[in-house]
């Protein structure tokens, strides 16, 4: 059964230490949900979980091997929604999903994989559409619908109900169940909105792991 | 890997053709860069021949610098390389990758148009292939050493500044060689050995740029 586990986790931003002290575990079908204020490092501490940003202090461990010898394939097993949609307003929503569908899971299939993606959020019908033409919400359900391109244990979402209509926010959080369902784990960070079932909460700025 | 790598070719080409105006604005910056020397140092056709390889390739280069900017820029705005970071494609072969579409869109147009502008230019017949073949071997490494300033300017104010003052002292070896090459087949002496040197940095940063470039970008992306 795989297992996230972070031990004594600090961040450092310029001259600023954002957190310290930051221990926690997540195992299989778990899904931990980061609060905190503004600034707290939520956003942080995701990019550190992704193997984007070296924690200045601290290890992070997944099956019990710390990450840092082998980014590379820590890397390959995180799906990261952040702040950013990553959608090239040129490309249609279906040639958007078909890049990182070949990415992430070989060219075998891909297209096939884009279009379960985009209908599971509801999109497929927006699948010709350029970029440049969808909404901020259409947008983002875009973003979420790359973390079903292709499997991955670990997923880390950022804001994800981010100009999420109601719709689209039980959309992804069906997918998160579901995915949890089949043995993976959730990492987001939340200001606001319902958290999913049996998550935990870890405050980042008071480094507090408070059952949910 | 190879059909990851092939895949972000495909789209950054495809991109470059839809959206059309970095690749656009190299080529036809090129051109009305060799066209303004007639203008400048005066229509005698002996004086352009001794002046047309340096001419050529002084705007080639600034041609390439001028759409190296947006070559990780675009991608770094809009959250996509830190989608590619977390890919299984490592960060190298994704600079490859760039690098390959980046010199597909400006440096093969640019290798097209240059002898044309070389007749006009009045350049010796001679040298024509020569002309080609130094330009061949350049262009990839312009695209290659680019690739590195472009990656270390990422996120910096001015970055368009930055990256010319930080890749021009870089390109002068390809300048010399180019040109040298070039003369040399106008004059009917050996191009070979220009040709070799041009190859050989191509080489050295075929192997080192993806590196180096991938260093930068982890940076940036931190």
């Amino acid at each position: 059964m795989p297992e996230l586990v972070g031990e004594s986790i600090a961040c450092i931003r310029g001259e600023r230490q954002v957190f310290d002290g930051l221990t926690f575990r997540l195992t299989s079908g778990e899904a931990l949900v980061l609060v905190g204020r503004n600034g707290a490092g939520k956003s942080s501490l995701l990019r550190i979980l992704a193997g984007l940003l070296p924690p200045a202090a601290g290890r992070l461990c997944w099956d019990g091997n710390d990450i840092r010898p082998d980014l590379d394939s820590h890397r390959a097993r995180v799906r990261f929604v952040g702040h950013a949609d990553a959608v090239k307003p040129a490309l249609s929503a279906l040639e958007n999903l078909h890049t990182w569908a070949v990415l992430w899971g070989g060219r075998h299939g891909a297209e096939a994989r884009a279009r379960e993606a985009l209908s599971r959020f509801a999109i497929d019908r927006l699948a010709e559409l350029p970029g440049r033409w969808l909404s901020a919400g259409q947008r983002r359900r875009l973003a979420l619908a790359r973390l079903l391109l292709a499997p991955a244990p670990l997923w880390l979402l950022d804001e994800p109900r981010t100009a999420l209509d109601v719709d689209a926010a039980a959309l992804l959080d069906a997918a998160v169940e579901r995915h949890r369902t089949e043995g993976g784990m959730v990492v987001m960070a939340l200001h606001e909105g319902a958290r999913p079932p049996g998550a935990r909460t870890l405050d980042v700025g008071a480094a507090r792991l408070e059952a949910c | 890997m190879l059909s990851a790598a092939t895949t972000l070719v495909r789209r950054d080409i495809r991109l470059a053709l839809r959206q059309g105006m970095d690749s656009l604005m190299a080529v036809v910056f090129f051109i009305l860069a060799c066209v303004l020397f007639p203008l400048g140092v005066g229509p005698e056709p002996q004086t352009l021949a001794r002046i047309a390889s340096g001419i050529i390739c002084v705007a080639a280069l600034l041609a390439a610098l001028l759409s190296l900017e947006r070559l990780f820029q675009a991608d770094y705005e809009d959250g996509s390389l830190e989608q590619m970071a977390l890919s299984a494609l490592p960060l190298p072969a994704i600079v490859l990758a760039k690098v390959a579409a980046h010199w597909l869109t400006t440096g093969l147009p640019l290798i097209i148009a240059a002898p044309v502008l070389a007749v006009m230019l009045q350049l010796d017949g001679h040298a024509f292939a020569a002309l080609v073949a130094a330009l061949a071997l350049a262009t990839p490494s312009l695209s290659l050493i680019g690739a590195v300033g472009a990656a270390l300017v990422l996120g910096a104010r001015r970055g368009g500044v930055l990256l010319a003052l930080l890749i021009l002292p870089l390109y002068i070896p390809l300048l010399i060689f180019a040109v040298a090459a070039i003369d040399a087949a106008a004059f009917g002496l050996p191009v070979q050995p220009h040709l070799l040197l041009l190859g050989g940095i191509a080489a050295a940063a075929l192997v080192l740029a993806p590196w180096t470039a991938a260093a930068a970008l982890r940076q940036a992306l931190a």
